[in-house]
């Protein structure tokens, strides 16, 4: 049996997240993700913004940031650069990272910082209530779109991939064997590395899309995505609807404070 | 009784005008211990690619950093001459491009016509030290900076590689504003 | 040759990003605006030379927390801005008092509101370095008035920001950013440094915001082996969430009285010639000069005027003002705003001596005859 504790801050417990929100998955899987890579707790810097995946860093027994809304990446890049031995890690969510903080998520990316940013995309603003969210796919009600979701869905994802992201990977709460995998994958990476997990939202989302109950929407979690590797096999019309899970993106690509280093070097050499 | 002395140098963008700006105020600052304040115009002031570059210099505490009653204005264009020639004090020193500015105005201020472009191209062989050759005219004929300071001013601030270009240009300049004086 | 004083001639921006090279600075996150862009090409060059960092954000709000999260690492970080720029910092300042972290945010005030005018000064961020951000929250802001005074305010930005976890506010305005100055470089280490102080209880005690005497709670960076959390959400002594109104209200009283109780050493002023002072002009920034210049004039008529210049806008010098209650019968406040400061000094003299605008918001510069000209007798 795994042991949580040492990494919790027991004392700020109970969570605030709901029963049967898959927010408590993603923080079990990361929390055994660094345990088996072994980091020091005192090397870890977990950065979040605001939204419940936010709380997180609340909960944690790392250094911890709660930041302000959709800037995460912001801090987190400030404490990057000025402290590379960090492992930094952002916690953010799908309005956070995608909406009032999208901006700073795709410059992140283009830099490819060594950060980790774990994305829990609910599909939804669930603190606040369940307004709409730059992922709440179309036709989906929303406190603030009752009569259905008239905009289209960002693809987090794509959207990191695009930016020139060194480790692009989609996970669900189903699967959290895979997740806990990713995320160590994803922190091992050097550069900018991305873990968007489907977490499902009963509250805010599913009640409000008739969802059904929190296993009702986990379960469906394994009939709508389908791996990387089956994908490939897959005709356009029977990927129609479907979430690819997986590594989307692993490559090696030179990272932002490694390259600035260069030139720091390059005057010490001189001087 | 303390001076205050002030010059504008205006005429067009690039003719380098914010750099002998610069180099007028260290001449004057750094290796003549006096105060010097540079300044220069953007916006509208500066629209349809004029471009103008105050320098106070005095032996005192330099309070107002912008040009309100001018000793000497350079004016490098006809536009330049026209904008700012009432901004002369009385007494003061107007002087111009001699190609360049064709109709002088009039007023209680001394005039100096001189090819100052001309002179850089022809004379120094490039007419980018222009700026240049004005620094040699304004020492010969306002004395506010010396010779030897404005010397080193130059070679400290002109491109790596040019100092000799730059040091002929101001030599120039300033042989032409001497002889113009004794007349 | 040691002892020889070495003068340059330098901008009012360039000397910003050399002070704050001089205090200690070792991050800087901005992003281009017009008048204050050449803080950052100076200091691109020189900080990895210094083994520091230079970058440039996406935006300022990005700047802005770029700089929090490296004080929080334990670097000396700043940021530099102008109008609009300062406008989108502004949530991220209110971040930095919150958590009280140490930062300077230097605003080259240009005129406004909204893109208004790039290239022209402007004094109209006085009140929105003061209360630009939502909420209460204690701040300090400083405003020199010469290229010269422009280091040594830089360098008095961080040593402020270290002593009292704040964030400091270094206004200078266009005239001030662009001017091309003498000033004498000091020898580095002859500058009096304040680095924030650390905490001397071991890791498991350690209370990031615990209630000190001063109000200032010691303060140690991320990764030092105390893990300790940072919001911005109202938080008692151990940096957690809290709904307790009894700990809300004792944290904002505590940020609002480390700032207070040290009012005296953070407020300055420079007066000039107000010993026998019968009118008093108040002043800052590029306007300051030509107040003094309007003084020196009015002197040689024979006319008993002063100048008190601030040197610290916020915290409010009032008491330095009523201090000359009686002996100045009134006074003139000039500055390039529609009187944002002058309603302060009228709030301070409380109707005890008349107070005359001079105003002006069009980009140019209030001139020393536009001052003597008001100056009564």
């Amino acid at each position: 049996m795994f042991n949580y504790e040492s990494y919790l801050r027991l004392d700020k417990f109970p969570l605030i997240w709901c029963s049967g929100c898959g927010d408590g998955i993603v923080l079990k899987s990361m929390i055994r993700a660094i345990d088996k890579l072994g980091l020091s707790k005192d090397d870890v810097c977990m950065v979040s913004g605001i939204g419940c995946s936010s709380r997180l860093t609340g909960y944690v027994d790392f250094n911890t940031l709660h930041t302000t809304h959709g800037r995460a990446l912001t801090f987190a890049t400030g404490i990057k650069m000025a402290k590379p031995r960090l492992h930094v890690i952002v916690v953010t969510g799908d309005g956070d990272a995608t909406a009032i903080g999208g901006n700073h998520y795709i410059h992140a990316a283009r830099r490819n910082i060594d950060i980790t940013v774990i994305l829990f995309n609910n599909f939804i603003y669930g603190m606040t209530g369940g307004q709409v969210s730059p992922c709440t796919p179309k036709g989906k009600r929303a406190s603030t779109a009752p009569y259905g979701n008239f905009e289209n869905a960002f693809n987090i994802s794509g959207l990191a991939q695009a930016a020139g992201a060194s480790f692009v990977a989609r996970a669900t709460v189903y699967n959290a064997v895979q997740l806990e995998k990713l995320i160590q994958r994803a922190i091992e990476r050097k550069g900018f590395s991305l873990v968007e997990v489907l977490s499902p939202c009963p509250t805010a989302y599913g009640r409000r899309n008739r969802e059904g109950t929190p296993v009702d929407m986990i379960l469906q979690q394994k009939e709508t995505t389908v791996s990387v590797a089956a994908a490939e096999k897959m005709s356009a019309e029977e990927l129609e609807g479907k979430i690819i899970t997986g590594v989307l993106t692993d490559v090696e690509r030179p990272e932002c404070r490694e390259e600035y280093q260069k030139l720091i070097d390059s005057f010490r050499k001189e001087g | 009784m303390s001076f205050r002395y002030e010059i504008r140098l205006s005429g067009e963008g690039g003719q380098g005008l914010v750099l002998a700006g610069k180099i007028l105020a260290e001449a004057a600052a750094v290796y003549d211990d006096l105060n010097a304040t540079q300044s220069q115009s953007y916006g509208p002031e500066a629209r349809g690619g004029a471009s103008r570059s105050e320098v106070i210099i005095s032996d005192d505490e330099i309070d107002y950093p912008k040009a309100v009653s001018i000793d000497l204005l350079l004016a490098l264009t006809q536009e330049s001459c026209d904008r700012y020639y009432k901004d002369l004090k009385k007494g003061g020193i107007l002087l111009v491009d001699s190609d360049a500015v064709n109709r002088l105005p009039e007023g209680e201020f001394r005039v100096i016509s001189a090819p100052i472009i001309g002179l850089a191209r022809e004379r120094v062989g490039r007419a980018l030290v222009a700026n240049i050759v004005a620094l040699g005219f304004i020492a010969g004929i306002s004395g506010i900076v010396s010779e030897k300071s404005l010397r080193s001013a130059i070679e400290a601030r002109v491109p790596k590689g040019t100092e000799e270009l730059n040091l002929t240009a101001f030599a120039t300049g300033l042989a032409e504003a001497r002889l113009l004086m004794k007349n | 040759m040691a002892e020889e004083k070495k003068i340059k001639v330098l901008t009012g921006n360039e000397a910003c990003a050399e002070g704050a090279l001089a205090a200690g600075m070792r991050f800087y996150a901005g992003y281009p605006i017009t008048p204050s862009s050449e803080v950052a090409e100076v200091l691109a060059e020189e900080l990895p030379r210094l083994g520091g960092v230079f970058i440039q954000m996406e935006d300022e709000i990005a700047s802005m927390g770029a700089i929090i999260g490296a004080s929080l690492a334990g670097t000396k970080a700043m940021t530099a801005t102008s109008g609009p720029g300062f406008s989108l910092m502004q949530e991220n300042i209110g971040f930095a008092a919150m958590a009280e972290v140490p930062c300077v945010v230097v605003n080259v005030m240009r005129g406004g509101p909204s893109t208004g005018l790039p290239t022209l000064p402007a004094q109209a961020d006085v009140m929105q370095a003061r209360w630009g951000t939502h909420g209460d929250h204690a701040i300090i802001v400083l405003a020199p008035f010469s290229v010269a005074e422009t280091f040594d305010l830089t360098v008095r930005a961080f040593n402020l920001s270290e002593q009292y976890r704040t964030p400091v506010i270094l206004l200078l305005d266009e005239i001030i950013g662009h001017v091309n100055e003498r000033v004498t470089i000091v020898d580095p280490g002859s500058l009096e440094i304040f680095n924030r102080i650390v905490p001397s209880d071991p890791p498991d005690q350690y209370k990031p915001y615990r209630h000190t005497e001063s109000g200032v709670p010691p303060m140690i960076a991320y990764g030092e082996g105390y893990r300790f959390h940072v919001t911005g959400l109202a938080h008692d002594e151990t940096g957690f969430p809290t709904n307790s109104a009894a700990e809300i209200g004792r944290m904002l009283e505590r940020h609002h009285r480390k700032v207070e109780q040290a009012r005296d050493h953070i407020v300055q002023v420079d007066p000039f010639m107000m010993e026998d002072a019968e009118i008093g002009i108040v002043a800052y920034g590029s306007t300051a000069r030509s107040a003094r210049h309007a003084v020196r004039l009015a002197r040689e008529t024979g006319k008993r005027v002063g100048l008190l210049r601030l040197k610290t806008l916020w915290p409010f010098a009032d008491e330095e003002i009523r201090s000359y209650i009686g002996q100045v019968k009134s006074w003139i406040v000039p500055e390039m705003n529609l009187g944002q400061m002058a309603h302060e000094v009228e709030w301070a003299l409380a109707g005890s001596a008349p107070v005359t605008r001079l105003n002006k918001v069009n980009g140019d510069p209030i001139s020393p005859p536009e001052i003597y000209q008001i100056i009564p007798g």
